[in-house]
């Protein structure tokens, strides 16, 4: 069992939890994810590691309530404990050598963004922060991401905070305007992902992007999580999650997290009204 | 008198069309009396050729002879003696091509029904027994075991008997392997499964499960932890694909996924929190094992139509004999010589089915076998929801690739020495799927019990020093 140290919530659909899980915190990097059961009858859902504390031996992950799962494990408060935490799987994000970077997120996104930008300022980098919300409710992250830019750009879709307009407006802004960057990180939904990489095509800007996908095991044991990148066959969980987005097959991508919604939206219904109780 | 009769006590099991719609045990079991009139067909053969087809050596002949004697726990404990998992073994071993092959009343008629006695001993054992296994008395030397499936588990068992204190290390939430991922419930109940972990436990086994070594550990750390050799029995979990068009298609599984989702993370259950599609037309790709419990898994969810769709003929087919004749009794259709080229989309980028061409079978290959080669002008399509790929699995890389001086093969199987397992690496043994690729539960537990004693001895060599 792992015990959950701090429960933040971070906008009404996104929560920040604390998790103690000295084993896992002592080898996490950026970029790498964890698999967890809040319950014992859950599903095991991955997450992207938010932040590590190796001292305190605790792992934070922010999580949006998406799914049945996700639903539950938001019922856990301090305190609790979820009842499987395994990790850190995946390889670590690349950001050794990198002087210039844009790091670009969209929604909860940022939470996998967030730690990247880190690592990258700790070493030096020069980073340009660029993060994507539908409306100001539902932004997160500021003041972390504000500490480890040197810019720092808001979008809204609906314009009530920052600029109205979509996290690429802003990229191709500063790219119009001659920045230039050893590399562009993204990290959001597929749909973000794959405009920003079709933007960071023409500029020629080599591009990271941070693959989410349906996963049982995160050790290369299910092939749920397989993907095409450059025409070839590759698994998220141990050959990603990162991969270099211009090879990546965005549509087949988002078709294939489709894969189950019905089902899941009829769990969804099906949790909902449990909490609602009687 | 021994019993002169040819055949074998047939196994009861539910009827075929009541099983293919629940998940409970197929085979039921022998009764007390089918099992003592199982038993006096064995002849008590003073050489025992039986015991040499067993990979682990347990004497057959003996716990044969305390069953007619009724000495049923007596029997169990011949068995415990060699083996760390009878009532698994008991289930799933392939019998007819070990034990049995060799029983001299095979070579005219069938043999004793060994595997079905060593069933009943386990069964009966487990129903019956309260007694605590005793735990040995420990004899200071740490063992870390990579990997909770067969190999795993049957080198840990031998090592604590030995009085070893061993760790085992499990990557996910439940020790088993693929004895809780893979194999499905109808033919071994997870039940029994944690009841032989249990076992193990009262050896003073401990399980860590959610420990991925190779990623929250090195084995170089279990080293420095003060572990003084290793086992890796991380087994072949990494699933094949055909390199076929469409294989991303949604409704495409792995027979690992599939399998997964069914066994280990329980979507066979109501109300489970697993989602998987209940497809009505499934096709399983592959003629093993492990495409026979994907079909029967498929049929259980509710198809209509499952198909077994095989390159090569029946003679061909690498599953038990017993588990493609229970397939067929279920309604399981075998497209025999029939090779997918194609997975079609359909609608929303769901699978709608897939082209495939004749073959036929010419000259044999490496294998042996005979090599199938495509008919021209052969190709047609089936009309499928779901697709499911069961052609094989290959050692999983996480260990190689964070494990300096570990030497592996091309296709990913680490080097160790027979029967030992010694690896490359000094102190390190390795056995089952991970040594050999996708093999048998009983390969992997002869490897684990050889690895052990091979453990025992370096262990005892360096202390001596």
């Amino acid at each position: 069992m792992y015990k959950i140290l701090r429960k933040e919530k971070l906008n009404p659909t996104v929560t920040r939890m604390e998790i103690l899980a000295p084993e896992v915190a002592a080898k996490a990097e950026p970029g790498q994810f964890i698999i967890l059961r809040p319950l014992d009858d859950s599903e095991r859902i991955p997450l992207t590691v938010a932040d590590f504390d190796r001292e305190k031996g605790s792992v934070t992950i922010i999580f949006q309530i998406v799914g049945a799962t996700t639903a539950v494990l938001n019922t856990l408060e301090e305190g609790d404990s979820v009842c499987d935490f395994v990790g850190p799987l995946g390889v670590p994000s690349h950001t050794e050598g990198l002087k210039r970077v844009c790091v670009v997120g969209g929604g909860v996104g940022c939470a996998i963004a967030y730690p990247v930008a880190k690592k990258l300022a700790a070493s030096g980098c020069e980073v340009h922060t660029i993060v994507g919300f539908r409306s100001r409710d539902l932004l997160i992250l500021e003041d972390e991401f504000k500490a480890v830019s040197d810019r720092y750009f808001v979008m809204t879709d609906d314009g009530s905070y920052g600029e109205k307009g979509l996290v690429t407006d802003a990229l191709r802004k500063l790219l119009e305007s001659g920045e230039k960057y050893d590399e562009v990180i993204a990290i959001g939904p597929l749909v973000m992902m794959k405009f920003v990489c079709a933007l960071t095509k023409e500029f020629g800007v080599k591009t990271m992007i941070s693959m989410n996908p349906i996963m049982i095991d995160g050790t290369g044991m299910c092939g749920c999580c397989r993907l095409t990148v450059g025409g070839e066959m590759k698994f998220a969980c141990v050959d990603g999650p990162d991969f270099d987005g211009h090879q990546v097959d965005f549509n087949e991508a988002m078709d294939r997290l489709t894969m189950y919604r019905p089902q899941e939206a009829e769990r969804r219904e099906a949790h909902c009204n449990l909490f609602k109780g009687v | 008198m021994p019993n002169m009769s040819l055949k074998k006590n047939e196994m009861p099991a539910q009827p075929a069309d009541v099983r293919n719609g629940n998940f409970d045990e197929v085979a039921l079991g022998y009764t007390e009396e089918q099992a003592l009139d199982e038993a006096a067909r064995c002849l008590h053969c003073k050489n025992k050729p039986c015991r040499e087809g067993c990979p682990v050596g347990i004497d057959i002949p003996a716990f044969i002879a305390r069953v007619a004697e009724k000495d049923y726990e007596g029997a169990y404990q011949v068995i415990a003696e060699s083996s760390s998992l009878p009532a698994v073994c008991g289930r799933v071993c392939p019998q007819e091509t070990q034990c049995e092959k060799h029983c001299v009343r095979a070579i005219k008629g069938e043999s004793v029904g060994i595997g079905r006695l060593e069933r009943f001993v386990a069964d009966y054992h487990n129903n019956h027994s309260k007694a605590e296994a005793v735990r040995p008395v420990s004899n200071g030397h740490r063992v870390a075991v990579i990997g909770s499936g067969p190999a795993g588990l049957t080198c840990a068992g031998e090592l604590a008997r030995m009085g070893y204190d061993v760790t085992v290390f499990e990557a996910l939430h439940l020790p088993g392997g693929v004895l809780v991922y893979g194999i499905p419930e109808f033919r071994l109940p997870k039940a029994i499964v944690s009841r032989e972990v249990e076992t193990l436990r009262s050896l003073g086994v401990k399980i860590e499960t959610n420990v991925v070594v190779g990623k929250s550990r090195s084995i170089d750390e279990l080293f420095e932890s003060g572990f003084e050799a290793v086992f890796i029995g991380s087994g072949a979990g990494l699933p094949k694909f055909m390199n076929i068009p469409g294989e991303n298609l949604k409704g495409v599984y792995s027979a690992n996924e599939f399998l997964t989702r069914v066994n280990l993370m329980k979507a066979y259950q109501p109300g489970s929190e697993t989602p998987i599609m209940h497809a009505d037309r499934v096709a399983v790709v592959g003629g093993g094992n492990v495409a026979m419990d994907a079909a029967r898994c498929a049929k259980r969810l509710g198809a209509s139509k499952v198909y077994i769709v095989y390159r090569r003929g029946a003679d061909e087919l690498p599953a038990r004999a017993e588990e493609v004749e229970h397939a067929k009794e279920e309604g399981i259709e075998f497209r025999l010589l029939t090779n997918p080229i194609e997975i079609l989309r359909g609608e929303n980028g769901f699978v709608s089915g897939i082209r495939c061409e004749k073959m036929e079978l010419g000259e044999p290959d490496a294998s042996g076998r005979r090599r199938p080669i495509p008919v021209r002008d052969s190709a047609f399509d089936m009309e499928l929801d779901a697709v499911i790929m069961a052609i094989g699995t290959s050692p999983n890389p996480l260990i190689k690739s964070t494990t300096k001086g570990l030497e592996t093969q091309k296709w990913g199987g680490i080097v160790a020495e027979e029967p030992s397992g010694q690896t490359s690496r000094e102190g390190v043994f390795a056995g089952g799927d991970a040594v050999t690729g996708a093999a048998t539960v009983i390969l992997a537990m002869g490897a684990g019990k050889s690895s052990a004693h091979a453990i025992d001895e370096y262990i005892r060599s360096k202390s001596a020093k």
